[in-house]
């Protein structure tokens, strides 16, 4: 087998220090919109030249390089234990190498083990099976100040007044918005899974970010909705980094499971703004980058 | 733009109003999570008795916070095997929560700048009137910039705690922020609060 250490270092590496094009052109955008001379827009300013200085440098766009969640598509006949031993060499070469940030703390200890590995769920690996020859691996390092304003609502949820169905949806994701308000690091992304259970919701919320801003869903009643959301975010005025302004969120992306006839659940996970999520694909060989 | 230099003044902290952009220059202090806790129950509510390194810490922290910044930040750093210690990244973190600290430290240390992301809320801002101090909002996420900034590094303490939650000891020049929490008791965060929920109970009341 194939030993992808290189190659996976390479994919940290490229996911904590060099924006996706998607992301940064819509804060190019976004940036347009903000008035002269406000905060907001100056914010927006200083997060597109430390994209630049990130990607020129090879430093992290943010010095929390969060949970590196990494979700390995392979094909027949590849050792998944193998693959994550490669994935945590390559984890722990990019901490030394400063890309990332030693994050992986003991939670009854608080000794940080400063190499970003410790136990089974540090870093997060997915695998799963494929048809067919290439090899991916997506990587998304998500911060631990956006993933603290992550909500989950059982519906109905009588507070808001949501029920069961879109509409529910639409108001709790618009009351996580409200709360999360500049804690997250906006603008942000929203990732809303609805239905699941807890677990599986949670997980669905953050995989649903993997998709890249200008891909709606191919559901177009939820499609309908995440541009509504967008839109109904960014008309609450909390602005980027919370300073008020126009452009709260930069996009939403929703995503459905089948649920227990009991539950209702609705998770929104907020990325921030420095969305850093990568693709290497491993085929014939040959190794590429998104 | 206003500049400000490290140690702050009275007078220089009066001054300041929310919505002003400042450049800090100076010495300042990062301190965190583990950072706060410890001061708090180790000097400030005496909870825990010092011990290992605990005193001596606090006699070189002391007058770097007296007038002095503390810095919300969990850097990435380089040079940790050759103890040459270079910022490589370093961008505010969630302020909020050294809430149920920052006003005591603030009061115990004379501490009158407090840098983070997100904002604090009324028990830091009431802190704020009284030492005074100012809350200074630093772009999130801009850790390749901010780090620029930072010229030297220092020395560490409690590099125990692990790099993002040890208290680095750092020399800054233009290191760019915005008031959003000032001495005469105004803050941003509570204004955008207040603003946006009433937006958001407009929106909820909409049909679907």
């Amino acid at each position: 087998m194939q030993d992808l250490t290189e190659p996976i270092l390479e994919l940290v590496r490229l996911a904590a220090t060099d924006l996706p094009p998607d992301v940064e052109k819509s804060l190019r955008i976004a940036v347009e919109q903000e008035e002269p001379g406000s905060a907001a827009r100056s914010a927006l300013e200083t997060i597109l030249k430390n994209v630049e200085i990130s990607r020129a440098n090879s430093t992290p766009i943010c010095q929390d390089t969060g949970t590196p969640i990494f979700y390995v598509h392979y094909p027949e006949g590849w050792s998944t234990r193998k693959l994550r031993a490669q994935i945590e060499s390559a984890v722990a070469t990019a901490t030394q190498k400063a890309y990332l940030r030693p994050n992986s703390v003991d939670s009854l200890s608080g000794k940080n083990t400063g190499d970003n590995l410790g136990g089974a769920h540090f870093p997060t690996i997915h695998f799963e099976e494929i048809d067919g020859d290439a090899l991916t691996i997506d990587l998304m390092l998500k911060g631990g100040g956006c993933e603290n304003v992550g909500a989950q609502y059982s519906l109905p949820d009588s507070k808001i007044g949501a029920g069961r169905d879109l509409a529910g949806v639409r108001k709790v994701a618009l009351d996580a918005v409200h709360q999360a308000q500049g804690y997250g690091c906006a603008p942000g992304i929203l990732g809303v899974a609805i239905g699941g259970d807890r677990g599986s919701s949670y997980l669905a919320s953050k995989e649903t970010l993997f998709r890249k801003l200008d891909e709606p869903s191919p559901n177009p009643e939820l499609a309908a909705l995440e541009e509504r959301l967008t839109g109904e975010a960014n008309q609450l005025g909390i602005g980027p980094m919370g300073f008020g302004g126009k452009t709260t969120v930069l996009g939403t992306k929703i995503t459905s499971l089948n649920r227990l006839p009991a539950s209702y659940f609705v998770t929104v996970s907020y990325m921030c703004w420095a969305y850093r999520r990568r693709r290497m694909t491993w085929e014939g060989g040959q190794v590429r980058y998104e | 733009m206003r500049e400000l230099t490290i140690p702050l003044s009275d007078e220089a902290i009066r001054s300041l109003k929310v919505g002003d952009p400042v450049l800090l220059s100076g010495v300042m202090l990062t301190g965190r999570d583990a950072a706060h806790k410890w001061m708090v129950e180790t000097f400030i509510k005496k909870t825990r008795p010092p011990q290992g390194d605990d005193l001596e810490v606090y006699q070189a922290i002391q007058p770097l916070l007296e007038a002095g910044a503390i810095y919300h930040c969990g850097p990435v750093v380089a040079g940790l095997d050759t103890r040459q210690y270079r910022f490589v990244a370093a961008g505010p973190t969630t302020s909020t929560r050294e809430e149920p600290f920052q006003g005591d430290v603030m009061r115990h240390f004379k501490v009158k700048g407090v840098i983070g992301k997100g904002g604090m809320g009324a028990k830091t801002l009431t802190a704020c009137q009284e030492v005074p101090g100012v809350y200074l909002h630093a772009v999130g996420g801009a850790a390749s910039l901010i780090a620029q900034t930072v010229r030297r590094v220092l020395g560490v303490h409690k590099l125990d705690f692990g790099v993002p939650e040890a208290m680095w000891v750092i020399e800054v020049k233009d290191f760019p922020a915005v008031v959003t929490m000032d001495a005469h008791g105004l803050s941003q965060h509570a204004v955008i609060e207040q603003r946006s929920k009433e937006k958001l109970n407009e929106l909820l009341a909409t049909e679907y």
